[in-house]
């Protein structure tokens, strides 16, 4: 957790209206796991009082990227970043993911944008897996050919049929788990859009596998203090001995409901998919 | 010649009994409980941190989404969502110890009872300087701001509270009255030891999108620079009206909108909505009412409070 001033070394433009922010960090980069975020106040933005949580999509030796899209008034201010501008970010920020099971088959699936915060975790883990992409249409998916020069297998699913399959992702993930998934114990890695956390964690609730789901809130402060990005979590029984911010009547005797908030930026943005209590989630 | 080395300008204060090393504080519920921003800033260098606040028994707060950015601001409905009294003192009270800033723990209720209760367990408490009574939350169905915009209520539960700490006691106002000055009469009346203000405005903001209302609770409170020059004008209708020293908030942004609050008569001031902007806003304020105050020549932040020209 730290503070960092760094200078924008290249923003790259992707189809669809994506774009790679590289900016020179010797300070946060190093320290990034996979699937933390850092917390970036936009320059120029004056009145903008919150900065923007951003996945780390690489790190490399004194460099740090982030993927994203301009859809509001924060991303289409960091479109105006030139090289040599400077930003203040802070992180890396969040759990992250734990590292893969080496006992089980790592299966990455992530909708949009997503997809780049699972980049470091591909890039680390022990051994490659699968990931299955998905998207509205073919420049939804982001970034797929360097999952595949790490060694990854690509299944891919778009809207509107452009690219893949047609349909959602969870289309060829099922296709896979029924056909050839064999004697393999899968392992989840997640990140997009709720709809999609939910539909793979429910797959992993009835295969009895793990699945680590990445959340993406809107958030306050970023470090804890403001309690703006809440989810609500079942509490365990030995596992929450440490401080939490407790709700005020997890109803005793019903274990099963128990429930306290979880601040996504701290204690997530990663969950394991169990300790959701994914019916509160309607907005 | 003998030239001594120019001294720094004194930037220590009194507080309702509370001394500070500097007049800069940290606003309750921006700042959690002090420990989460320790990482980012020395939280030596402040002269309190207002924690966020705290009820006797735990509050779940409202469902998300509690926070909304707005154009030079952000609405907030957190509701209150905190441990506890006992959890607080056990589990987050001692974060401190290592600590040489001052500690003013923000209280709330839903009844008079709950007010009276909770300042009645942290009373005596080792490591607490002060209450900050909040009668003013927006965000809360019961209590809070119920209590801060009827002067009747108003006048009950500081006179009940008073009778149940000897802590230094700062109510923290609501703007949302007509005459802010009778409240802030009523409150030094009733045996406040200094005042808090502002807390922030009701206010909504909608997703067009979906044609809801973008925060859970439907209506937030509205804070951040938007509300400064608001903060300013009741900071300064209140300090005509009292002798108690009052803590400015308000939007609070950089050195120059502190030091407004400070001419118009407050003898503190708080930073918000900032710290989420960057943590290390305080700080930098603090320097920059330094620099100010060698600026213009004053040897102490007292020689500033109140020297509005009009």
């Amino acid at each position: 957790m730290m503070m960092e001033n760094v200078t924008t070394l290249t923003q790259d433009k992707l189809a669809g209206g994506y774009r790679v922010l590289t900016v020179a960090s010797s300070v946060i980069a190093p320290r990034v796991k996979p699937g933390q975020f850092v917390h970036l106040r936009v320059p120029q933005l004056g009145e903008s009082v919150l900065r923007r949580p951003f996945s780390v999509f690489k790190t490399e030796v004194g460099t740090l990227s982030i993927l994203y899209k301009n859809i509001g008034l924060g991303t289409q201010a960091m479109t105006r970043l030139r090289p040599g501008d400077v930003i203040h970010l802070m992180g890396p920020l969040g759990n992250g993911f734990p590292d893969p099971d080496p006992a089980a088959y790592p299966v990455l699936v992530a909708g949009g944008y997503g997809l780049a915060a699972l980049y470091l975790l591909a890039q680390r883990a022990p051994t490659q897996g699968i990931v299955f992409a998905g998207g509205a249409r073919s420049a939804d998916l982001l970034c797929i050919q360097e999952f595949e020069q790490l060694g990854w297998e690509i299944r891919a699913a778009t809207e509107d049929g452009s690219e893949g399959d047609k349909g959602f992702v969870t289309r060829p993930l099922d296709v896979w788990l029924t056909h050839e998934l064999g004697i393999r114990t899968p392992q989840f890695f997640v990140c997009g859009p709720l709809g999609l956390l939910h539909a793979v964690a429910e797959r992993a609730m009835i295969g009895n596998w793990t699945a680590w789901v990445s959340l993406d809130r809107h958030m306050g402060c970023g470090v804890g203090a403001c309690l703006a990005c809440v989810q609500k979590v079942r509490i365990r029984p030995t596992a929450d001995a440490g401080l939490t911010h407790e709700p005020s009547a997890p109803s005793p005797g019903s274990d099963a409901k128990a429930w306290k908030w979880a601040r996504i930026c701290t204690e997530g943005p990663v969950f394991e998919c169990r300790d959701i209590l994914w019916e509160t989630n309607e907005h | 010649m003998n030239t001594n080395p120019p001294t720094a300008p004194d930037l220590s204060m009194m507080i309702g009994g509370i001394p500070l090393k500097c007049p800069i504080m940290t606003a309750s519920g921006t700042f959690g409980y002090g420990r989460e921003y320790a990482p980012y800033i020395d939280l030596n260098q402040l002269g309190a941190v207002v924690v966020k606040g705290i009820s006797l028994q735990p509050a779940a707060g409202n469902p998300p989404p509690r926070m909304v950015e707005t154009r030079g601001g952000l609405l907030n409905a957190i509701g209150l969502q905190n441990p506890g009294a006992d959890v607080f003192v056990r589990d987050y009270l001692p974060f401190f110890r290592d600590y040489q800033v001052a500690v003013i723990v923000n209280i709330w209720g839903r009844s008079l009872e709950d007010y009276e209760a909770v300042a009645e367990r942290l009373s005596g408490v080792p490591g607490i300087h002060g209450l900050e009574l909040n009668i003013s939350c927006p965000n809360i169905k019961e209590g809070g701001m119920a209590f801060g915009t009827n002067p009747v209520m108003t006048r009950q539960v500081i006179s009940r509270v008073r009778a149940k700490t000897r802590l230094p006691l700062i109510p923290k106002l609501s703007p949302n009255v007509a005459a802010i000055a009778e409240f802030a009469k009523l409150a030094e009346d009733c045996g406040a030891d200094a005042l808090s203000l502002i807390n922030s405005f009701p206010a909504m903001a909608v997703d067009i999108e979906t044609q809801r209302p973008a925060l859970a609770n439907v209506v937030g409170g509205l804070t951040g620079p938007a509300i400064h020059p608001i903060a300013v004008r009741l900071v300064w209708e209140a300090a005509k009206a009292v002798k108690i020293p009052i803590i400015a908030m308000g939007g609070i942004t950089d050195a120059r909108e502190a030091i407004e609050f400070f001419i118009v008569g407050a003898s503190a001031v708080a930073v918000g909505t900032a710290n989420f902007t960057d943590p290390g806003t305080a700080l930098a304020i603090a320097s920059g009412l330094e620099a100010y105050l060698k600026r213009k020549g004053l040897s102490s932040i007292r020689e500033l409070i109140g020297s509005l020209q009009i």
